[in-house]
């Protein structure tokens, strides 16, 4: 008896005192979609510590993109620094010129992590990369796709089975779509696309459809005043304005949901995090689809990734490297999929069994993997937040007929120059 | 040693005062004089540098503008209701805790709650204006989405918030007014009207410019239902100095430029306070 005792004591003192110090991991994340999403990364975070003893990982909700890129930032300078965080694709540019963060290259070194960095669709990437090195590892990403009303294609006596695939299918449908009363008010509009919050990013996909990105991947100059771009904006003001399929005056974002699944909007374009939240709340069976063409199919990406801190040990960097490979596993990037509606980030989680069942029952959930092949970078340039609120007031001010397509573009892309000149 | 005492009973309002307020205060003054750094081009002094951009910056002079008119279309609107609401429930009526308490209710919601509510309520064809205008056969409008309507929306909720708020000051006002005014008033043959312009209203003066100086405040510190209701558009149309301050702080990171706009923000409220205290104090008692 009391060798056992002695026994358990020894036990626990060993226990108590562990034989080397463990890295310690802190990151950021921020949650832009609905559901109890910190629980499933509290969750991934215990299930990694157990598979690594010795590595630590505490991940601290921040809030918004914005309040987890504030929060980072103000972390590193109060000396608390995060060694790794998810942050806004699209912060790249800022976080370079704060000198904060470095390259996955430098510390992806064997064949089977370079391998690692080259198994993500290449489209997720592209805000990831700069000067040929990879910045960012895709987390959370989505894009914009085309939800309909089965219901009200069936009503007007078109195939509810047939979204439309050019802008000019999308106008007569549109125009099909549109339900007057007798006092011939509208009663539904025949589609509607969102134009406060994220106005740019739906820009970047009538400009991309229309042949033409918005900016250069080097991030130092803009491309608003091409006469491509300027017919994009000026097709999105005539949906309004000379079809009258969509309501004049800029569209809200939040409020658009609702919309349509209260169907006063037959189509609408949105992002596919809504996916989840339309399908538990339409009661007519509804479609998603890829964005129409004109030139071209396109849409942005958007959301997260995970960026390396620079203010980091060689432990730390190795920690994080093991902590961001583990994460984006095809199998948790399926299920992280399924539980969000993001992009799975990688092509071979759409082989998983998880994955293929739900998109079995659900097929919808794959429409934004298709788009990926035609999908871009959101804008994102140095001085970032400017030049998107350039672009966001140029578009609204054509939207609401304060200024034509082309005047409000030009003037735009002139303040867009007068910003980027400085990082050329 | 009655000194030191005195001062020791002053320094833990002081430490705070002089941490939260007065420090930052002069840092951001300072700093309105430097440009912004970054980790390849540190900060450095530019005099007066980010006032000249102010004063070039259209979307500056387009939210000061719309400041203005925010304040212009809240301020009286809301006093008077207030005024108004106070008067009516200040009477014997059936149920007057209930009405006060409904009158109130506003005041205690979160602007962040408010703002979402109100966001469903202005919302084309779905929302409660538009379910209502479609009784009477009227077209559905796009409230939010119109820039010569949104910033008349954004007045309509803030006075709907505030002129609940202004209603219990003037409530305690009225109730600390001497009874004896208006039996005199009554037994001298006065109207209602001539009693409430000539007594009552001048005895409230003080209430008044308690209430004008805290509803100016209010009007170009409260921005929280930006965030919710427009994000500032359509192309800056209800944008107001504050949220535009935080615009270029958060989102830009252009500090030294915020720091500038925050100036320009104290010196206004700074200017209207001393000119509301000085001018209208001389006429506030009533003699």
């Amino acid at each position: 008896m009391r060798s056992l005792f002695a026994l358990l004591l020894a036990g626990l003192l060993a226990a108590a005192a562990p034989a080397r110090a463990d890295t310690e991991l802190t990151f950021y994340y921020p949650i832009a979609v609905g559901g109890p999403l910190t629980k499933v990364i509290d969750g991934l975070a215990r299930d990694f510590e157990k598979e690594h003893p010795g590595i630590k990982v505490h991940p601290i909700y921040a809030g918004n993109y914005d309040d987890a890129r504030i929060k980072a930032l103000a972390a590193l300078k109060a000396g608390q620094p995060a060694q790794i965080s998810v942050l806004y694709s699209i912060d790249l540019y800022e976080l370079l010129e704060q000198d904060v963060i470095v390259p996955w290259d430098d510390v992806a070194t064997t064949a089977d992590d370079k391998a690692w960095l080259k198994a993500f669709y290449p489209s997720l990437m592209m805000n990831g990369t700069y000067k040929g090195k990879v910045y960012g590892i895709p987390f959370q990403r989505s894009t914009i796709v085309l939800f309909w009303n089965k219901d009200a294609f069936k009503e007007v006596g078109l195939d509810p089975e047939k979204p439309p695939a050019t802008w000019n299918e999308m106008t007569q449908m549109a125009t099909k779509l549109v339900k007057r009363d007798a006092a011939g008010n509208v009663v539904r509009w025949g589609v509607m696309v969102p134009s406060t919050g994220y106005t740019y990013w739906m820009f970047q996909a009538f400009a991309r459809q229309n042949g033409h990105d918005l900016m250069n991947p080097e991030g130092n100059r803009t491309i608003f005043a091409d006469p491509d771009v300027i017919a994009a904006l000026q097709y999105w003001r005539d949906l309004g304005a000379k079809y009258r399929v969509m309501p004049e005056g800029t569209i809200e974002w939040g409020t658009l949901r609702q919309a349509f699944t209260e169907g006063k909007t037959a189509m609408m374009w949105h992002t596919t995090g809504n996916l989840t939240a339309v399908k538990d709340t339409a009661k007519f069976p509804f479609g998603v689809a890829m964005l129409p063409a004109s030139k071209q199919r396109g849409s942005p990406t958007g959301g997260g990734n995970f960026y390396m801190f620079k203010k980091t040990t060689r432990e730390e960097r190795k920690a994080a490297l093991a902590f961001v490979k583990w994460m984006t596993t095809p199998e948790r990037a399926a299920a992280w999929s399924i539980a969000t509606g993001y992009v799975a980030t990688r092509p071979d989680a759409y082989e998983t069994p998880k994955l293929k069942d739900y998109a079995r029952d659900f097929p919808q959930a794959v429409v934004a993997r298709d788009q990926l092949k035609y999908a871009t970078a959101e804008l994102s340039t140095f001085q970032t937040g400017r030049v998107r609120k350039l672009l966001d007031d140029a578009i609204q001010a054509a939207l609401t007929g304060q200024k034509t397509p082309a005047a409000a573009l030009q003037a735009a892309q002139a303040e867009a120059d007068r910003l980027l000149k400085p990082y050329r | 040693m009655k000194h030191v005492y005195g001062w020791l009973l002053l320094t833990p309002a002081a430490i705070l005062l002089v941490g939260f307020t007065h420090y930052p205060a002069a840092a951001t003054l300072v700093d309105s004089f430097f440009s912004t750094g970054t980790a390849i081009r540190p900060s450095r002094f530019i005099g007066f540098g980010n006032y000249a951009l102010l004063a070039e910056d259209p979307i500056f002079w387009k939210v000061l503008g719309n400041n203005l008119w925010f304040a212009l279309g809240t301020i009286p609107t809301s006093i008077a209701l207030a005024i108004l609401m106070a008067v009516w429930v200040n009477d014997r009526l059936p149920a007057r805790a209930l009405v006060r308490m409904a009158y109130f209710t506003p005041t205690v919601l979160p602007m962040i709650a408010v703002a979402n509510i109100w966001l469903f309520f202005y919302t084309p064809q779905i929302g409660l204006v538009d379910q209502f205008r479609a009784l009477f056969g009227a077209p559905s409008h796009n409230w939010l989405g119109d820039p010569g309507t949104v910033l008349a929306c954004l007045m309509v909720m803030v006075i709907w918030k505030e002129a609940g708020f202004f209603m219990i000051f003037y409530l305690a006002a009225l109730q600390s007014l001497p009874p004896e005014l208006e039996e005199a008033a009554k037994i001298e043959g006065a109207s209602r009207w001539h009693f409430f312009r000539r007594v009552m209203f001048p005895l409230l003066m003080p209430t008044t410019l308690f209430v004008l100086v805290n509803a100016t405040i209010n009007s170009f510190k409260l921005v929280d239902h930006l965030f919710i209701l427009t994000k500032g558009g359509p192309d800056n149309a209800s944008s107001l100095l504050l949220y535009y301050i935080y615009q270029v702080a958060f989102s830009f990171f252009d500090t030294a430029y915020a720091s500038t706009l925050t100036v320009v923000l104290l010196a206004l409220l700074a200017g209207l306070a001393l000119v509301q205290f000085h001018l209208v104090e001389k006429r506030v008692h009533y003699r």
